[in-house]
Formats: structure tokens, sequence, C-alpha cells
């Protein structure tokens, strides 16, 4: 029997444990699952597979940008500086933690299935990008907790965890999604949620007299930074130019050259600037590798889910909101960058020296996604100032959410990445907290509860505040409509005098 | 022939965009490659793709492409797909 144990050993080590391979066994099972042709089938599962190997490239390439980068922030500023970007971190983890997280994530799906077949929470969280980072977040944060020789159980739990979190966040959303795009057809599902529900209540607490974005006409002059490669090589260069030119100023001249090996100013400031675009360049191949996994994994997930769930609602990627709310993306982009700013301020002068938080820089692409997302929720509620007040909310969330977070990423903490967006930050924590005692027994229970606790609350909300119909910002909807009710009324004053003035003309005239 | 969906990552809805053209091809028995695509690249993707699909904001800014850009205002709404992609492909 001894050639059994040497053949699973062979599959277990060189072919399950490899992430890449993994990830293209489980797109081909989902693609045979949904009877397939077998050229589809070979032709997705080698897809998947090569993604995986892509982001990898693109982890290293964005490695070798963000290091000098790293390097001079810690000299002028002594503390670390981080530019949380979902895609570079999970593409950094994916080397380490990759299998484990892939194992995640196809459990995770399975039990979100289940908690949607037989809870109120109704939803199949579709956002396939998220998933995959929430898979590798919750690996991160179990297999520091829980030690490296409990593997089996980092699956087991983070499975459970992912499944909960994927179908109470859009349920949590839900009553201001269905204000926003007016019907109850589709949901939210983004790791973004806790950003656009403070949103929606910043909106509702200070807007309350305030006029939709929508009746603003914009320039159309930033709509270029929603391409992301334009947006990320911005902020970059821009980042980059701040500490290469505090470099100069702070640092004696050699030092400041040795991190990039030049030789003068010029050679200095030219050597930082192509790092910064190196970076937008690694962050591009990352989007690659992830699209090329995702076009193919999410199709295979979906066919199950809808032979598994029918009638479930699809749970979306945030830009599905952009389109009912142009103004308010870009006043809550604007809004949530500003947000970032302060907060970055913030981090330097107090909370970095009191609590080693590390500096969170603003990535112009979080801030526009999730920034443009809170914009619409605030605006929903609170018009303009919803929207500008909601998206600054957001920037803070995304700035100090992730400077915790770093704390329970354990050695992944020193990579120059985090993840960015709110729910990674408040979740991540809260189970890496709950971790903290180092026995994996009480990490078990707590995480348990945690996610027990999650899926009542949501299920109570779902059938007492969601299936009730509830509307947020009702009372603004009522003053919008007492303004437009009285702007009618001064219209038909108007028509009526000008009716007056006429008619003693007419009658001259006659 | 070489369809590509475009959206602002091209990892989000446009993913969700392939799939449901994918569908709907796969109805109307028609053979193609559907891709999503960031609107970074869709510009270069468009010149050798016959038909790009995407939401009204985006096909300005593609512009003037050789391949056939339609607007899709519900990326969810199979029948909205299917009539435009009927209309626009070739018998």
């Amino acid at each position: 029997m001894e050639w059994l144990v040497v053949v699973l050993n062979f599959i277990g080590q060189q072919i399950l444990n490899v992430p890449a391979y993994l990830v293209g066994i489980i797109t081909a099972i989902g693609l045979i699952a949904l009877k397939r042709p077998a050229g589809a089938v070979i032709g997705g599962g080698l897809k998947a597979a090569l993604g995986f190997l892509i982001l990898g490239a693109g982890a290293g390439v964005v490695v070798g940008s963000l290091t000098p980068l790293g390097n001079l922030i810690l000299l002028v500023t002594g503390a670390q500086g981080v530019i949380p970007t979902n895609e570079v971190i999970t593409a950094l983890a994916s080397v380490e933690y990759g299998a484990t997280s892939a194992y995640v994530l196809t459990l995770g799906f399975v039990v979100m299935l289940a908690l949607a077949r037989f809870t109120p929470l109704k939803y199949v969280f579709l956002t396939g990008h998220h998933m995959v980072f929430m898979a590798l977040l919750l690996s991160v944060v179990l297999s520091v907790g829980f030690g490296p020789d409990l593997n089996w159980l980092v699956v087991l739990i983070g499975a459970l965890l992912l499944g909960v979190i994927m179908v109470v966040m859009p349920a949590f959303a839900h009553p201001w999604t269905k204000k926003i795009t007016g019907d109850d057809t589709i949901a939210i599902g983004h790791f973004g949620t806790l950003g656009y529900i403070a949103a929606g209540a910043a909106g509702q607490a200070t807007g309350q007299k305030s006029h939709s974005t929508e009746k603003i006409n914009f320039p159309q002059g930033l709509k270029f930074l929603r391409d992301s490669m334009v947006a990320t090589a911005i902020s970059m260069v821009l980042i980059y130019m701040v500490f290469a030119v505090w470099g100069l100023i702070a640092l004696p001249q050699q030092e400041a050259f040795d991190v990039f090996g030049s030789a003068d100013t010029g050679a200095y400031i030219m050597a930082a600037f192509a790092q910064a675009l190196q970076f937008g360049v690694g962050v591009a191949i990352i989007l690659y590798g992830v699209r090329t996994i995702l076009g193919e994994l999410v199709p295979a997930f979906q066919g199950i889910a809808e032979k598994v769930v029918p009638g479930a609602k699809p749970a979306l990627d945030i830009p599905l909101v952009f389109p009912f709310a142009a103004n308010a993306v870009l006043i809550g982009f604007l809004a949530s960058f500003l947000g970032g700013l302060i907060s970055l301020a913030l981090l330097a002068v107090w909370l970095g020296p009191v609590f080693g938080l590390a500096l969170i820089l603003p990535g112009m692409v979080p801030h526009f996604f999730t920034g443009g997302g809170a914009g619409v929720y605030g605006n929903a509620t609170g018009g303009r100032r919803g929207a500008a007040i909601g998206g600054f909310v957001n920037g803070v969330l995304i700035t100090i959410l992730p400077a915790i977070l770093l704390l329970v990423l354990g050695e992944l903490g020193f990579a120059n990445s985090t993840f960015g967006d709110a729910d990674f930050g408040w979740f991540g924590t809260l189970i890496g907290v709950s971790l903290l005692t180092g026995v994996p027994a009480i990490g078990v229970v707590l995480t348990v509860v945690i996610a027990v606790v999650l899926v009542v609350v949501a299920s109570i909300f779902q059938i007492r505040v969601v299936n009730t119909g509830w509307t947020p910002g009702a009372k603004r909807d009522a003053w919008l409509a007492s303004e437009a009710e009285k702007a009618e009324a001064e219209k038909a004053a108007e028509k009526a005098a000008a009716k007056d003035a006429a008619a003693p003309a007419v009658e001259t005239k006659a | 022939m070489k369809i590509v969906a475009v959206c602002g990552m091209g990892i989000g809805t446009s993913v969700l965009l392939k799939m449901n053209a994918e569908k709907v091809l796969r109805t109307l028995g028609v053979d193609a490659d559907v891709e999503a695509a960031d609107i970074g690249v869709a510009r270069g993707m468009a010149r050798d793709a016959q038909i790009v699909l995407t939401s009204e904001e985006f096909a300005s800014e593609i512009g003037d492409v050789p391949a056939q850009v339609i607007v899709i205002d519900n990326f969810f709404d199979l029948e909205e797909i299917t009539t435009k992609l009927k209309a626009a492909l070739p018998e």
C-alpha cells in the first residue's frame, strides 16, 4: 500500500497545494457540473490556472516598485507607509496562502448557498473579486491566529465566515440599495458596505433639506479617473513625488540617492517617476490575472447558484449604482479622497505615534469606487450635502480601518500594502481580535459566535426592516415633494401672471 | 468572432455582462468569444473585435473604434441583450 501513500502525497503536495492548479481544477469541476463541452472545461480550467500565475507575476512587479517607496517613507517619516490596494495585497498573500484561500473560497460559496436556501437572506454574492479577496483575508488572519499547523480549521472557520459575510452585507445595505435602484431585483454585494451604510446614515442626518446631486451640471473633465490604469498611475506618481522631494529636503543627499541607486538629482527624480509607473504596470498585470480567473470561475459559480437557490437576488459590484447618480459618484470620490488625506494627517500626528498605526496613503482606485458608491448612497438620503458628507465619512473609514487591520495581519503587515475597503477592515479586525488569546478552542467559539450573531441580526433586519419596506430618508422625500409642489405652484402663478399681463394687450389690439 | 464587454475595472460588472452575453449567444446558437475588459484597454481590444458591449457612459469614452459599440442599459436584462445583439450580428 506504500505506493498509494506516495501517490496521495504527490497529489496533495504537488497539485492540491499549488494555488494555480487548485483554482484551475475547481473551475473545471464547476464547468463539468454545468455540463459544458469538454473543450470549454479544459480551456476554462487552464485559463483560470494561468490567471493565477499571472497574478504572481504582477505581484513581483508591484513589490519591486513598493520596496523603494517603503524605504523612502520610513527614512523621511520614521513610520511605515502603506497603500491599501486589494489587488496588490491579494497577489502578495496568494503566494503563501493561495491554496488555503482556494479551499475557503469554494467551501465558503457552498456555505453561502446553504444560507441563502435556508435563511431569509436570499442573496447570492456574485462579485467574484471580492469573494477572492475576502477568502484570502480570512485565510491570512485565521492562519496567523490559529498557527500554521491547523490548516483544516482555518479552512472550516474561514468558509463559515466567508459564507456568512456574503449574505449578511447585501441584506444590511438593501433598504438604501432599493431606494437607489427603485426596485427590488438586485442587491449590492461589495465589501465597502459599511462605508455605504455610514454614508446613507450620514446623508439622512445632515442633508434633510438638500437637493439631489443630479441637478448639478458637472464638467466632464474628471471622467478619465474611471480608467483605473490612469487613476493608479496618477496617484502613485503623486505619492512618489511627494516623498522623493521630501527625501531630497530631509535626508543627506547621498542617503536619498541610495534608495534608487541614482547618481544625481535628475536621475533620482526620474527613478522615482519610473517606479511609480512600474506600480501601475504591476497592478495592470494583476488585474489581467484577476480578470482571467474570474472570467472562468464566476460563470461556473453562478451557474451552480442558479440551480441551487432559484429566485435569489444577485448581489453585485458597486459600479452598478453609479448610473443612478453620476454626479454623486464624482462628489463622493472627491470627498472621500479629502477624508483620506485628513485621516492621513491624523495618523501622522496623533494615531501613529500614540498607537503605532501605519500611515495609510490614499489610493485613487479604492477612493473612486467606494467613495463614489458612498456618494450615491449619501445622495439617496441627503442630496448634495449627503453625497459630500457620506463620501467624506467613507474616506475616513477606509483610511483608519486598514490601519487597524494591519495590526492583525501578522508578517504580511510589512508588505507595504493592505486590504482597502471598509468591510475587510472591520471584519478582519474583529476576527483577528477574537483569536488573540492564542488558544484555538476559544478562537473557534468566538468566531462561530460572531457568525451566528451576524446571521441572526441580519435575518431579523431582513424580516423587520427590509421586507416591511422601510425607506431611509422619508422625511427628506416629503420635503422634496413639498418643494416640487411649491415650484409647480410658482410656475402656475407665473403663467397666470403672464396671461394677465398679456390679456390687456390683446384687448387693446382688438 | 470576438466580443468585448467593458466596465471600469474589467473585473466586476463586465464579467457579469460577459456571462449574460454568453448565455444569449448560446441560445441564439452563435459561436463567439466574449472577453471582459476594463476601460483602459477597451480601445485597444476593440481594434480586433467585432462588437463592444458596455454602458452608456463608457460608450462615449471608448469613442470611435472599428468595432460596433452597443450600449446595454440593464446588464441583467437578457431580453435587451438578445434584441440588441441580434440586430448587430451578421446574418
